[in-house]
C-alpha cells in the first residue's frame, strides 16, 4: 500500500492531470489506501492511473459493490488496483445515489471488469455505461429488485414447499 | 535404429494435429458454413458443477462460448450480513467448497486488519500448515476430476484416495473433514492434537511417493499428452488483462504468487519455489499444479519442524473465547464468554480488502464494518469467478474435445463462482 503521504501525492497528480473535481477525497485506514473519485470521472482516473503515472497501477483485481445504507449517496463501487511490479494496491472508490446510479464502464481498459461489473449491476443496480453486455449474471434474468441492497429484506421470497404451494398461487406475479 | 514416424517409441514425433487430417481449423467454405449452437450443461459431468456453456460450433470447432452462471447462487454474501463476525466463517467456507481454509483465512485476515489484531506466531504457522494441506487436497481433487474429464478414470480413484488422507488430518485437528471452521478471528480454534505431527509427516512421506506415481501414470501417457499439449494456449498479456491469477497465469511463465509477492501469515519464513510453465498450454497447467503440491509439502514440513511455542489464539478476550477451564474459576472469563457467544465482538467502522493466494488464484475478501457486531458487507473476489472469463478465449477455434480439457484445466469451482 502507498502510505498516507504517497496517497496524497497520487491524489494531487490525478487532480492536475484529470481534473480538479475528479478527486473528492482520500482515506488511509488500516494500511488500505482509498482514493475517492467522482462517478463521472472514474474511467478517466483509472485510465490515467494505468497509463499516465510513472508508477502505474496496471491491473484491476476486483470490483466490489457496497451499500452504505444510512449514508448518502448510498451505493459505492470499489476498484482494487494492483501494481504487480511493486506488489502494491490502491483502492479507487466512487459513490452514487440510488435515484440514478450510473458509472462509466472500465471494461475496455480492463477486460476483467466484465463479469464483475455485471455482478455489481445484478446485486446493486448500478448501471455501467459502455459495458458491452449489461445483464444480470447471478440472479435470474427476469428477477426484480437488487438483492444485496441493505433495504432488500432477508428472506423476502416465500419458500415453496408442497404444503404451502396451493396457498401461494403465482406468488412470483 | 531408425525410428518410424508415429511409432510407439517416439509417440510425439508426428504431432497429433497433423495426423488428424480430416479436421481443419479453417472455415469450411460455402456449403459447410452452418453454425450449430449447442447447450452444454447445466448438468454435465465435465463442467465441475452447475455450469452452463452455450457453445457455437462449426463442425467440430468451437467458435464461441458463453458461460452462463448463477445456478448455485445461494446468496451467501447476503446471509453473511445477518451473522455475527465469528458466525460468518462457516458461511464463507461454503463458497469455494474445495478450499474452505482459504475462504476462512481471507475473511479472518480482513477482520483482523479492521480490528488491528495481532495473530500469535504459533497460530500463523498452524494456519500455514492447514492452508498448504488444503492446497494439496484441492489440487488432488482437481487432478482426479480433471483427469476423469479427459478419460483417465484411474486418476480419479488415486486422487480421491490420497485426498482422504488430508481430510483425515483435518478431522483430527478440527473435528470435521469439510468446512472445518478451524480458523477463528485472532488465531485458530484449538491447538493441534497429539499425534497430528506424526500423521502429517506420514502424509508428506506418502505423498512424496504418490506424486511420482501420478506422473508415471499421466506424464508418459500418449493420450494424456496429446490431449493437453498445445491446447488452450492463451498469451500471458491476455490472461493478465482478464485478471486471471494462480496456476493458470503461472503456467505462462509469470511468477506471480501472493505468498511471495506480499507475504502474509508468516510465509516469508518458509523456503519454497514458485513453479512456472513456459508455453501456457493445458500441459503446463497440469505440471505447475503438480509441482505446487510438492512445494506445499516442503512448506508443511518446514512449518512442523519450526513450529513456535506460544498461544494458538490471541489473548485478547474481547475477540477470542477464553479457555474452557477458566470458566469454572473466573467470573470475568464467564462474562467475556457470554458476551462473545450472545452478542459477538464489535468491529470499529471501516473497510478493507485482504487478498491471499488460494489454489485457484487471488482470493480477496472485502469487508465493510459499520461498528456493530455484524458485517455490513462481505464480498469475495473469487478466483474461479474471474478466471472463468478466460474460458471463451481458451476454447475459441479449437476442437470441442479440447474445450472439455480446457474446462478441466481451468478448474472452476461453481460454489465459488456463484457464491
Amino acid at each position: 500500500m502507498p502510505d498516507a503521504t504517497g496517497l496524497e501525492l497520487i491524489a494531487q497528480r490525478v487532480r492536475e492531470k484529470v481534473g480538479d473535481e475528479a478527486v473528492t477525497g482520500t482515506l488511509y485506514y488500516r494500511r488500505h489506501a482509498t482514493l475517492d473519485v467522482a462517478p463521472s470521472s472514474v474511467r478517466d482516473v483509472i485510465a490515467y492511473l494505468r497509463d499516465g503515472e510513472d508508477e502505474p497501477w496496471e491491473r484491476l483485481m476486483s470490483v466490489h459493490g457496497v451499500d452504505y445504507l444510512p449514508e448518502e449517496p448510498r451505493l459505492g463501487v470499489h476498484y482494487e488496483l494492483l501494481s504487480m511490479e511493486r506488489a502494491d494496491r490502491l483502492n479507487v472508490r466512487t459513490r452514487v445515489g440510488t435515484d440514478e446510479p450510473r458509472v462509466p464502464s472500465v471494461v475496455d481498459l480492463h477486460p476483467t471488469a466484465d463479469f464483475q461489473e455485471r455482478e455489481v449491476f445484478d446485486m446493486f443496480g448500478v448501471v455501467f455505461d459502455g459495458h458491452p453486455d449489461m445483464r444480470r449474471i447471478l440472479m435470474p434474468e427476469d428477477y426484480e429488485g437488487y438483492p444485496q441492497r441493505r433495504d432488500f429484506p432477508m428472506g423476502g421470497e416465500p419458500v415453496i414447499y408442497t404444503f404451502n404451494e396451493p396457498k401461494l398461487p403465482r406468488w412470483y406475479d | 535404429m531408425t525410428e518410424q514416424p508415429g511409432s510407439m517409441t517416439e509417440p510425439l514425433s508426428v504431432p497429433y494435429r497433423e495426423r488428424e487430417r480430416s479436421v481443419t481449423m479453417e472455415p469450411m467454405g460455402e456449403e459447410h458454413d452452418e453454425l450449430l449452437t449447442i447447450n452444454i450443461g447445466p448438468h454435465h459431468p465435465a463442467t465441475h458443477g452447475v455450469l452452463r456453456l452455450l457453445t457455437t460450433l462449426e463442425g467440430e470447432i468451437v467458435r464461441d462460448v458463453k458461460p452462463i452462471i448463477g445456478y448455485v447462487h445461494t446468496g451467501i454474501e447476503k446471509s453473511c450480513e445477518d451473522q455475527q463476525y465469528w458466525k460468518v466463517i462457516p458461511f464463507v467456507e461454503r463458497m469455494d467448497y474445495l478450499s474452505y481454509y482459504f475462504n476462512a483465512m481471507a475473511f479472518c485476515m480482513a477482520v483482523e486488519r479492521l480490528l488491528d489484531e495481532e495473530v500469535p506466531e504459533r497460530a500463523q504457522w498452524l494456519r500455514v500448515i492447514h492452508l498448504e494441506l488444503n492446497r494439496v487436497a484441492s489440487h488432488l481433487f482437481w487432478i482426479a476430476t480433471g483427469a476423469l474429464d479427459i478419460g483417465a478414470i484411474t486418476m480419479l480413484w488415486w486422487g480421491c484416495r490420497d485426498r482422504d488422507l488430508a481430510l483425515d488430518l483435518f478431522e483430527m485437528s478440527g473435528g470435521q473433514r469439510f468446512h472445518t471452521r478451524y480458523f477463528q478471528v485472532g488465531g485458530v480454534v484449538e491447538d493441534i492434537p497429539p499425534g497430528f505431527e506424526e500423521m502429517t509427516r506420514a502424509f508428506i512421506k506418502t505423498m512424496r511417493t504418490r506424486i511420482p506415481q501420478y506422473l508415471s501414470l499421466l506424464d508418459r501417457n500418449e493420450i494424456w499428452l496429446q490431449r493437453t499439449k498445445g491446447t488452450g494456449i492463451v498469451p500471458m498479456e491476455d490472461l493478465l488483462a482478464l485478471g486471471v491469477t494462480g496456476p493458470l497465469l503461472r503456467a505462462t511463465g509469470h511468477p506471480w504468487d501472493l505468498r511471495k509477492a506480499t507475504p502474509y501469515s508468516g510465509y516469508e519464513n518458509f523456503d519454497f519455489k514458485v513453479p512456472v510453465g513456459t508455453v501456457g498450454d493445458n500441459y503446463d497447467r497440469f505440471r505447475v499444479r503438480v509441482e505446487e503440491m510438492l512445494e506445499s509439502l516442503k512448506i508443511i514440513e518446514q512449518a512442523l519442524d519450526g513450529l513456535p511455542e506460544g498461544p494458538y489464539i490471541t489473548p485478547n478476550r474481547k475477540v477470542a473465547l477464553p479457555p474452557r477451564h477458566e470458566l469454572a474459576t473466573s467470573m470475568e472469563a464467564l462474562i467475556h464468554h457470554f458476551k462473545l457467544v450472545t452478542e459477538g465482538f464489535r468491529v470499529p467502522p471501516g473497510e478493507t480488502y485482504a487478498a491471499i493466494e488460494s489454489p485457484r488464484g487471488e482470493l480477496g475478501c472485502y469487508v465493510l464494518a459499520d461498528g456493530s457486531a455484524k458485517p455490513a458487507r462481505v464480498h469475495m473476489r473469487d478466483p474461479s469467478f474471474v478466471n472463468l472469463q478466460a474460458l471463451p478465449v481458451m476454447a475459441r477455434d479449437h476442437l470441442l474435445a479440447d474445450f472439455i480439457a480446457c474446462v478441466a484445466m481451468l478448474d472452476p469451482i461453481l460454489g465459488g463462482v456463484d457464491r
